[in-house]
C-alpha cells in the first residue's frame, strides 16, 4: 500500500483537565476513504480539529507527505490541502451561497478583483456534480440543514483537495443525498484524494470505507481492513470496556407517575411519550444531535413545543413556561452549565441560591445573612469544595460547579429532576459523587430524567433507558435489558430498521 | 410575473429574488423617503429647492456622511467605533494649529496629513481591541473620552479663527462645482472608493464574513484580527479626513468640534439599513441615511414644525429603520424555508 499522505503519530491534546486525545495515530492513505468512528466524546471531533489546524497538538505531530506539519490554522490546513467539513455547517448566513464557498479564496480578474460572474459559474458547476439545485445567488440565512451540508460539502471539493475530512456530513442528509455525496467522494478517492469519513451510521461507514479506525475515551483502539470488520465487532470495540461500579444505584421503590410527556412534538423532535415515576432514574440516550436535549428543554418550558402535552403530578403544565414548570416541581440541570447554569462572575452563595431568593426573602428584600446560610448547607451536604462562597464562580473547577448547578436546583426541592449531562468533563471522583447524589434523590421520592451521551453512566444509573434516534423514541429497555449493544444498535437507528 | 404557474422550485427562484430584492428595498426605502421628504418640504415652500440650500444640505450631510461610511466599514464587522466624534475634533484642532505654525503648507498635504492623523486614532482603537479583547464599544466609549482630553488640553479653551487658516483652504470649504460643493466631492469619491472595494474585493467580503459569523470566519482561515483592526484604521482615517474637512468648511475651531457626532453617526448608519450586528448593509445605504437626517434638519423648520422635534424624527427613523429590518428579513426567512417542503 501506498505511504500515507497525511498521519497523526502519538498526538495527544487537552482541554484543562480534560484529555480529549491521548497518544493517538492514524494514517490517511491517497485513493482511500478511512472510516472513523467512537462514541459521543471519543475524540472524533478533536481529531478533526487538530487536522483542521484549529487546535494545535498538545504533543505528537501531524505528518504530510512524510514531513512534520506545522499548522498554525485553519488557513494552514487549506494550503497545505486539506478540506475539512465540520459537524456544524460554518456558513455566513448574510452572504450568498456562492461567497459562501469561495470566502477568501475568491476566483479574481484584473487589479485583483472579484470575478463575480466565474464564482457563480463554478459554484453551479459544483452543485451540478453533486446533483442538487442551488441558486448561487441566495443567501445562505435559512436554508435546511441539509442544505447548508451541501454548501459545505460543495466548498470542501471546490478546494481540490488531497485530503477530505468530513466530520458526520450525512446527519441531516436524506437518502438520495447522501447517495450523491459517495458518489462524488468515490470519484475524489479514485482520482487519488485521502478522505476520513467519520459517522455514527455504520451502514455507510462499510459503505465508503476501505478501512476503519476505532477511537474510545481519546484512545486510538483499532484499525482493521473493512472487509475484515462487521458492525458488531465494531460496536463492541467502540463501548467495550468494563461497566465499573462507579455507579453506586440504589435499589429504590418506583412510585406514583410524576412527570408523563404525551405527543411532544416540534421541529427537532416528533411524538415523543414517555411516563417518569418517583423514584425512578430514567436515562434518554442517543447520538448527539437525535433531540434529546430539545426534548428536556421543551419539557421544561424553555422552548416551545408545537403539539403535545406534559403533565407533573396530574396536572398539566402550560406551554413554554419555564415559571410555572418550577412552580409545579421541576427542574432542570442545563448541559452547557458555563452557558446555561450559573452566572460565571457572581459569588457562589448568590449562584447557589438564585433560583429560589424569593422564598428567602422577608418583606422583598433578600438578606445576605439568609442567603449566606442557605448556600452553607448545600454546599456542605454537596461537598462544593470552593475557597469561599464569596468567590466568583468561575475559580471553581468543573466538576464543582456542576455540584453548584445541582445545590442550586435540589434547593428548591424538586419533585421531578431533569439533568443533561450531569458528568459531563469532570473528573471520576466528583462523577460518583454526582451519581450517588442522583441515586439518592431517586430514594427520596424524586423522579429523574437523565440525558447522558456516556454509555457506562446511562447503563449504570438507570431503571429504564429510553433511547432517541433522529428526533423519534425509538427503544424503552428495562434496566436488565438495557446492555452496550442493545442501546447502541437502537441509536444508530439499527434497531428501527431491523 | 410567473407566479401563476409554480414549478417544483418556485419558491427557492421567488425566495431568492426576495432576498435579493431586501438589499436594494433597504437602501429604495430610504431613497423613498428622502424623495417624499424633500417633495413636501418643496411644496410647502419652493425655497427649499433653491440652488442655495441645495448646496447647504449637501455640505450638511457631506462630513456626516464620510463617518457614516468609515463607520459602516466597523459596523460590518459586528463592531463600533464611538470615538469617531472625538476624532473629527482632534484632526480639526490639529489643521487649524498647523496652518498657524506653517501657513504656507499645501492644501493636498494637510488632507493627508489629517488622514494618518486619524489613521493613527483608528490604530490605537483597533490596537487596544486586539490586545485587550475588549469589546469595541467599550473600548472607543473609553478612546473617546481620551481623545476628547487631549483635545481639550492642545486647545486650553483657545479657539482658532478663520483669520488663523490660509484663504486658498477656506475657500475650498465654500466653493462649489457646477453647483455642487467641492467637499461633498471628496465625499462621493470616498464613497464610490469605499463602495467599490467592499464589493470587489477579498478583503471586503470578508469584512461582512466576520461580521456575519465571527467563530465560522476564523474556521475559513480569514485574519479576522488583522481586518478589524484595519477597519478600525480606516474609520479613524476617513474621521481625520472630516476633521480636515469641517476645518475647511467652518474657519472657527474649537475643542467642541464634532461633540457628539458619533450617535449622529451610528443613527445614519442604522438608518441607511446597515444591520447593528454586522454581515449586512452597503455604505450607499449608509449615506443615504446621512442624508436623510441631514434633510429633516433642514426641513423641519421649513415646514413650520419646532425644530426641537428633531430628536424625535431621527429617533422615530431608526425605529422604523430596524422594525422594517426585521419585517425583511423575518419575511424572506419564511420564503426561503419553503423550499424545504418541496423537497
Amino acid at each position: 500500500m501506498a505511504a500515507p499522505v497525511l498521519a497523526l503519530n502519538g498526538v495527544s491534546k487537552s482541554f484543562g483537565a480534560v484529555a480529549a486525545l491521548r497518544d493517538v495515530h492514524l494514517e490517511l492513505r491517497a485513493g482511500e476513504a478511512h472510516g472513523l468512528v467512537g462514541e459521543n466524546g471519543a475524540g472524533k471531533s478533536t481529531v478533526v480539529k487538530v487536522l483542521a489546524g484549529v487546535h494545535p497538538p498538545d504533543s505528537g505531530t501531524v505528518v504530510l507527505d512524510g514531513k512534520p506539519l506545522a499548522l498554525s490554522g485553519p488557513a494552514d490546513a487549506r494550503a497545505a490541502g486539506i478540506a475539512v467539513i465540520y459537524q456544524e455547517p460554518t456558513l455566513f448566513p448574510d452572504l450568498s451561497i456562492a461567497e459562501n464557498i469561495f470566502m477568501g479564496r475568491q476566483p479574481m480578474r484584473s487589479l485583483r478583483r472579484i470575478d463575480t460572474a466565474q464564482m457563480r459559474s463554478r459554484s453551479a458547476e459544483l452543485f451540478a456534480r453533486l446533483g442538487v439545485q442551488l441558486d448561487p445567488d441566495r443567501p445562505a440565512r435559512g436554508l435546511s440543514i441539509a442544505d447548508q451540508q451541501l454548501v459545505e460539502i460543495a466548498k470542501a471539493i471546490s478546494l481540490d483537495a488531497r485530503v477530505l475530512v468530513m466530520d458526520e456530513p450525512t446527519a441531516a442528509l436524506s437518502g438520495v443525498e447522501v447517495e450523491r455525496l459517495f458518489a462524488v467522494v468515490r470519484s475524489l478517492r479514485d482520482a487519488g484524494a485521502a478522505v476520513l469519513f467519520i459517522s455514527h451510521r455504520f451502514d455507510e461507514v462499510f459503505a465508503l470505507c476501505q478501512r476503519i479506525t476505532v477511537m474510545r475515551d481519546g484512545h486510538w483502539v483499532s484499525t482493521d481492513p473493512a472487509d475484515r470488520l462487521t458492525i458488531a465487532d465494531v460496536v463492541r470495540r467502540m463501548v467495550g470496556r468494563e461497566v465499573s461500579q462507579l455507579f453506586p444505584k440504589e435499589a429504590t421503590r418506583r412510585g406514583e407517575p410524576r412527570l408523563e410527556v404525551r405527543g411532544l412534538t416540534s421541529r427537532s423532535f416528533t411524538d415523543v411519550s414517555f411516563t417518569v415515576h418517583g423514584g425512578e432514574i430514567v436515562a434518554l440516550a442517543g447520538l448527539v444531535g437525535a433531540g434529546r436535549s430539545e426534548v428536556s428543554r421543551a419539557v421544561f418550558g424553555v422552548d416551545r413545543y408545537d403539539s403535545g402535552e406534559v403533565v407533573v403530578d396530574g396536572r398539566k403544565l402550560p406551554r413554554g413556561d419555564a415559571a410555572a414548570a418550577i412552580r409545579a416541581g421541576l427542574a432542570l440541570v442545563p448541559e452547557d452549565r458555563r452557558q446555561q447554569g450559573l452566572i460565571m462572575e457572581l459569588s457562589v452563595e448568590r449562584n447557589a441560591t438564585l433560583p429560589r431568593r424569593w422564598s428567602l426573602t422577608r418583606a422583598g428584600l433578600l438578606f445576605g445573612g439568609a442567603e449566606r446560610r442557605a448556600a452553607d448547607r448545600w454546599a456542605q451536604r454537596l461537598q462544593v469544595k470552593a475557597a469561599r462562597l464569596t468567590d466568583p464562580v468561575d475559580t471553581l473547577s468543573g466538576g464543582n460547579q456542576q455540584k453548584l448547578v445541582l445545590a442550586k436546583w435540589l434547593a428548591t426541592a424538586p419533585k421531578v429532576l431533569i439533568v443533561d449531562e450531569p458528568t459531563r468533563g469532570i473528573d471520576i471522583g466528583t462523577k460518583a459523587e454526582v451519581h450517588r447524589l442522583l441515586s439518592r434523590l431517586a430514594a427520596d421520592g424524586v423522579a429523574v430524567l437523565m440525558v447522558s451521551s456516556e454509555l457506562p453512566e446511562v447503563l449504570g444509573m438507570a431503571d429504564r433507558v429510553l433511547v432517541m434516534h433522529e428526533g423519534r423514541l425509538v427503544a424503552d429497555i428495562p434496566r436488565d435489558r438495557a446492555d452496550e449493544e442493545s442501546v447502541m444498535r437502537a441509536a444508530t437507528g439499527q434497531a428501527a430498521r431491523s | 410575473m410567473t407566479m401563476v404557474q409554480t414549478p417544483p422550485d418556485a419558491a427557492t427562484t421567488r425566495g431568492t429574488r426576495l432576498a435579493r430584492r431586501a438589499f436594494v428595498v433597504r437602501e429604495l426605502g430610504i431613497a423613498i423617503a428622502l424623495i417624499v421628504l424633500v417633495v413636501v418640504t418643496f411644496a410647502v415652500n419652493p425655497r427649499f429647492l433653491s440652488a442655495q440650500s441645495i448646496k447647504d444640505l449637501l455640505l450638511g450631510a457631506t462630513i456626516l456622511a464620510i463617518l457614516a461610511i468609515g463607520q459602516t466599514v466597523v459596523v460590518i464587522t459586528r463592531n463600533v467605533d464611538l470615538s469617531v466624534g472625538s476624532i473629527l475634533g482632534l484632526a480639526a484642532f490639529a489643521t487649524g494649529a498647523l496652518f498657524e505654525a506653517s501657513p504656507g503648507l499645501p492644501i493636498p498635504v494637510m488632507i493627508l496629513v489629517g488622514l494618518a492623523f486619524g489613521a493613527a486614532c483608528g490604530i490605537v482603537n483597533g490596537g487596544l481591541i486586539a490586545a485587550a479583547r475588549v469589546p469595541a464599544l467599550v473600548v472607543t466609549l473609553g478612546t473617546l473620552y481620551v481623545f476628547r482630553g487631549l483635545d481639550y488640553m492642545w486647545a486650553t479653551g483657545r479657539q482658532i479663527n478663520a483669520a488663523d487658516m490660509p484663504a486658498g483652504f477656506l475657500k475650498m470649504g465654500t466653493a462649489t462645482v457646477a453647483g455642487v460643493p467641492v467637499l461633498t466631492l471628496f465625499a462621493v469619491v470616498v464613497l464610490v472608493v469605499v463602495g467599490y472595494f467592499l464589493r470587489n474585493y477579498r478583503s471586503g467580503r470578508e469584512l461582512y464574513a466576520i461580521g456575519s459569523d465571527p467563530a465560522a470566519a476564523r474556521l475559513s482561515g480569514i485574519p479576522t484580527g488583522r481586518r478589524v483592526f484595519a477597519a478600525f484604521v480606516v474609520s479613524g482615517a476617513l474621521a481625520g479626513l472630516a476633521g480636515v474637512l469641517h476645518a475647511a468648511r467652518f474657519g472657527t475651531i474649537d475643542a467642541n468640534v464634532g461633540l457628539g457626532d458619533e450617535l449622529n453617526v451610528v443613527a445614519a448608519v442604522v438608518v441607511g439599513g446597515v444591520a447593528i450586528f454586522g454581515g449586512s448593509g452597503s455604505v450607499y445605504g449608509a449615506v443615504l441615511g446621512a442624508v436623510l437626517l441631514t434633510t429633516i434638519g433642514a426641513a423641519l423648520p421649513v415646514l413650520g414644525i419646532n425644530p426641537f422635534w428633531q430628536n424625535a424624527a431621527v429617533g422615530a427613523l431608526i425605529l422604523a429603520a430596524i422594525g422594517l429590518d426585521r419585517a425583511l428579513s423575518a419575511r424572506v426567512g419564511r420564503n426561503l424555508q419553503e423550499r424545504k417542503a418541496h423537497v
